[in-house]
């Protein structure tokens, strides 16, 4: 491990790898510069607040920024950390919505963007893959998940509802049960 | 003002929908800022998320452009903010408790529930995405061939997405 770093090279480190780490996997390029480049963390420390990040609401690259941070620097560093990933994607995607307003209604751009759309749909459809492979096991999680699906996409149920309900069904189907080990029914 | 406030009020909510990633909350997001408040129609909505994929940082970070599609600077600054914030201090909170839950018996219940409603969410995601996005031969062949290309290889999600917008143009040119 090295030193704790100041809170100027935090802010610096994390708007870096908020600024670069373009196409999706934004962990990989967060594991490279923390673990790896700074070694600010180890690969346990690492592994055990993704799993925190996951689990929470909220976007996982900031999670895990406050979560660094705060373990490096207190709030402070939480709060400069989730900063500086966050300020280049939103400067740049709020100069996106600028000149959108100058270009939106070319047809070249509509074709642009609309081919674009069809492109981030094959992304979406593999991050669901990988998150599935990752998070279900059994036939019962697959039912969860089409549950959902079903209830938000197919019958329009409002989002808080679906989670709330869905949630507390598969929780309460997971149960820890005695004398089966926690949480160890399969 | 009123507008601020509505923004504001929006991606907050949003914001605590977002289990499991940004997608999570993709269903609320096109119902809330195309159907009820009518900032944004649903293929602009598509097109900020599209490019929003190409961004760096933190997925999502489209929120910014809606809020600046809605109320300029501003509107981008507040819902950002509205969108980092309350997850940000709850996971703040939870991280330093997060040790002291580590025994807790119902905790890998808690975790594998979640997961499955967050895939699920995802799931949504995509149906609904796909409805708007996928709307001629050329773009079910484009999301099938970028799907296709992440599986298999170890490229860039950058470069299939832009090759996509690409062809779009050439199309649009062309054909």
């Amino acid at each position: 491990m090295t030193p704790t770093p100041s809170l100027w090279r935090l802010f610096w480190v994390f708007f870096v790898i908020g600024g670069t780490s373009i196409g999706g996997g934004v962990v990989g390029y967060l594991r490279s510069g923390l673990v790896v480049r700074q070694r600010w963390l180890d690969d346990k420390a690492f592994v055990e607040l993704l799993a925190i990040s996951q689990a929470l609401p909220g976007l996982n690259a900031t999670n895990m920024s406050i979560l660094v941070g705060d373990r490096l620097r207190g709030t402070a560093g939480a709060a400069l950390a989730a900063l500086g990933m966050c300020l280049p994607g939103a400067a740049l995607m709020t100069a996106a919505a600028y000149v959108y307003g100058f270009s939106g209604d070319h047809p070249a751009s509509k074709a642009f963007l609309h081919a674009v759309a069809a492109g981030a749909v094959g992304l979406v459809l593999m991050v669901l893959v990988q998150l599935g492979a990752k998070a279900l096991s059994g036939l019962a999680d697959y039912v969860f998940v089409a549950l959902t699906a079903a209830l938000v996409a197919g019958f329009g149920v409002p989002v808080p509802y679906a989670l709330i309900g869905v949630t507390a069904l598969a929780i309460w189907w997971h149960r820890p049960r005695p004398g089966a080990g926690p949480g160890k029914d399969k | 003002m009123k507008q601020y406030l509505e923004i504001g009020g929006v991606f907050a909510y949003l914001s605590l929908l977002t289990v499991g990633g940004g997608m999570a909350a993709f269903p609320e997001l096109k119902d809330l800022t195309v159907d009820v408040h009518h900032w944004l129609t649903f293929p602009e909505l598509l097109g900020y998320y599209s490019i929003g994929q190409l961004a760096p940082g933190p997925n999502m970070m489209m929120v910014a452009s809606v809020g600046a599609h809605v109320a300029g600077l501003t509107g981008a600054a507040v819902a950002l903010v509205a969108f980092i914030l309350p997850t940000g201090v709850l996971t703040f909170a939870i991280g330093r408790l997060w040790n002291r839950l580590a025994d807790w018996p119902w905790r890998p219940a808690v975790q594998r529930g979640l997961g499955s409603v967050a895939v699920g969410l995802v799931l949504a995601g995509v149906i609904i995405m796909g409805r708007g996005a996928l709307t001629k031969p050329l773009y079910v062949v484009l999301a099938a061939v970028v799907f296709g290309l992440l599986m298999l290889t170890k490229i860039n999600p950058a470069l299939p997405i832009l090759a996509s917008g690409a062809i779009g143009i050439l199309m649009h040119l062309y054909a």
